[in-house]
């Protein structure tokens, strides 16, 4: 079967329902093709403690902040009256920049009529790359105490997507359904999304396809820790259309080896073949959903 | 006041679930929910709401095409790519800097408040609670968690109440520093796996930087020994206390499934151990005034 290049994302909703274990296993699983894995819960990154790839290359990501000419500076208060988020403030003959309120909107810097804002740096976190055997590998990982996600998001995306784009590129996302989320799940050709049939698994699914449904992005659901919990999930899935892609039993094995950093396919071999027929799934889900579109 | 957040770095370790437990353990505290962003606490609370609110924050730029001459300069200026060639505005896109708005040269662009969320007051079995639920693919959590804390403080100070418990969201970014910032003390839920341990050092990171008090739970702490050893001693090295080990039991799926905190429907282990994790915290929080 011949494949088009493809971008997917597992996403979750509620945090700790698998999706790292799903994003390394697949990326582990898939032969013949090139495949890049980007860890974008870049407050928490994880993939990288299953994957161990070897490092080849840091580098730091910065953000646009102002900085104030104070010779040129006239203080006509135009930037502050600009900036929504109250980080460039005029007091009299003074210019105050708030650094971890500036959105890098870049406002304050094109209303200036005399051209007394340049560009400042404020560094927000890292994007390393690397190799796990054939699987490329690429995370970000946030400054401690830096509030905003998507930008260094958005920096580890460009990292794996601008060129030599893999056949198969998969994003871990972060959970939630907020910025950092869309900005991980913006613009992918499907978005797995990983649940657990609690109460708690079930009504975070319910954001999360909320979420997709917005971004208008194919999608299905893997119900992990299976046996657990109540039928509920199911249920909803049913109701609402939406295909299971796979179901992963909870074992204590399987949960035990994830606590040491061990893959499940590794541990249980009969998995590659069920991660396999998860991709084929996908592959039809995307060319079934382009059919309806057309 | 007495504001103590419970977080994890990394998400499903039991925020919640420990949350309900010590709700329901000391009664007469204000809840908050300040995982806004898949706020689950209300699923075990069942509360009565008493008080919806909107919630508005930020900006976003309404485009009158009776004023528009089409110039574009307002999808030039913006960094966001957020308006779009037909001079519609991407909600997702839009930062809601305004930046559009202060170079059109026509006056097309408005900016409006962004409705954003709700948030709710309402009783609980176990005392009053404050939540809310962000829109789904909307920002601005920080501000929301922000302004959950303030409504419940104010309660707090209306009821008489000198303890506020707060279920806080994963990670280290916007809503955690929110909802951490100047709180009496932090207590950190983590698991014995290479994420949970990796998770809690990066909040371990954030609460030191920030100074803020911290304690850690050890949740399905017989997972695995070697791990939860190594937490311990992740622990005794920053000279943080750990104020419990809670066993991995069934139990807390099935409490979760009947829509009860664990503690209320089990004699167990596991709420043995939440029980003494409780009077630790009340043992801290009251001891060194």
């Amino acid at each position: 079967m011949e494949f088009k290049k493809i971008i997917i994302a597992i996403a979750s909703g509620k945090g700790g329902t698998g999706k790292t274990t799903v994003a390394t296993n697949l990326a582990k699983t898939v032969t013949g093709q090139t495949v890049t894995l980007m860890d974008c819960d870049v407050e928490e990154p994880n993939a990288h403690l299953f994957l161990n790839p070897e490092i080849r290359e840091e580098e730091p990501v910065d953000i646009f902040i102002p900085r104030v000419d104070l010779d040129r500076c006239t203080h006509c208060g135009k930037c502050s009256e600009l900036c929504q988020f109250g980080a460039i403030v005029t007091i009299k003959d003074k210019v105050l920049v708030f650094p971890e309120l500036c959105h890098s909107c870049l406002g304050c810097k094109r209303i200036c009529p005399v051209e007394a804002i340049e560009d400042d740096k404020k560094a927000i976190g890292t994007v390393s790359m690397g190799f796990s055997e054939s699987v490329r590998c690429i995370y970000g990982t946030l400054k401690i105490g830096e509030a905003m996600a998507p930008p260094l998001i958005q920096a580890v995306k460009k990292a794996g997507l601008s060129k030599k784009v893999s056949d198969l590129s998969i994003i871990d996302a972060p959970p939630g359904t907020s910025c950092p989320v869309i900005e991980a799940i913006k613009n992918v050709d499907f978005v797995v999304l990983v649940t657990e049939p609690t109460p708690f698994g079930l009504h975070d699914l319910k954001l999360a396809v909320g979420m997709v449904r917005i971004l208008e992005i194919p999608f299905g659901i893997i119900v992990n820790r299976s046996t657990t919990g109540d039928r509920q999930v199911w249920h909803y899935c049913h109701k609402e259309n939406i295909p299971i892609l796979l179901e992963i039993p909870d074992e204590r094995e399987i949960a035990e080896g994830y606590a040491i950093g061990k893959l499940m396919i590794d541990l249980k071999p009969e998995y590659k073949n069920k991660f396999q027929n998860l991709m084929n799934k996908i592959h039809q889900t995307i060319a079934s959903s382009a059919k309806v579109i057309a | 006041m007495k504001e103590i957040v419970i977080i994890s770095g990394k998400g499903g370790t039991g925020k919640t679930t420990i949350t309900a437990s010590l709700a329901a353990l000391w009664k007469n505290t204000i809840i908050a929910d300040c995982d806004v962003d898949a706020a689950d606490l209300h699923l075990l609370m069942q509360p009565l709401t008493k008080q919806t609110n909107p919630f508005y924050s930020g900006k976003l730029p309404n485009i009158d095409m009776n004023l528009c001459n089409e110039c574009k300069k307002c999808i030039e200026v913006c960094e966001f790519n957020a308006i779009r060639n037909d001079f519609s505005v991407s909600k997702i896109d839009c930062e809601g800097c305004g930046t559009c708005a202060f170079f059109c040269p026509t006056g097309a662009i408005r900016l409006e408040d962004r409705h954003c969320g709700e948030w709710y007051l309402s009783e609980t079995r176990f005392g009053p609670m404050v939540h809310a639920r962000l829109g789904i693919a909307e920002a601005n959590s920080g501000k929301l968690v922000t302004l959950i804390r303030k409504e419940a403080k104010q309660l707090a100070e209306k009821k008489g109440l000198d303890l506020i418990l707060i279920d806080g969201s994963p990670g280290i970014g916007c809503p955690v520093i929110s909802s951490i910032t100047g709180a009496s003390l932090v207590v950190i839920v983590t698991e014995p796996t290479v994420s949970g341990i990796h998770d809690m050092e990066r909040v371990l990171g954030l609460t030191s930087h920030f100074q803020i008090s911290s304690s850690v739970i050890i949740n399905k702490a017989d997972l695995n020994r070697e791990m939860s050893q190594q937490i311990e001693s992740v622990c005794k090295n920053c000279n943080i206390e750990v104020l419990g080990r809670i066993p991995y039991d069934r139990i807390v799926t099935k409490a979760m499934v009947e829509g009860n905190p664990v503690v209320e429907v089990d004699n167990g282990p596991v709420t043995q151990e939440i029980q003494s994790i409780s009077h630790q915290i009340h043992n801290r929080l009251y001891s060194n005034q």
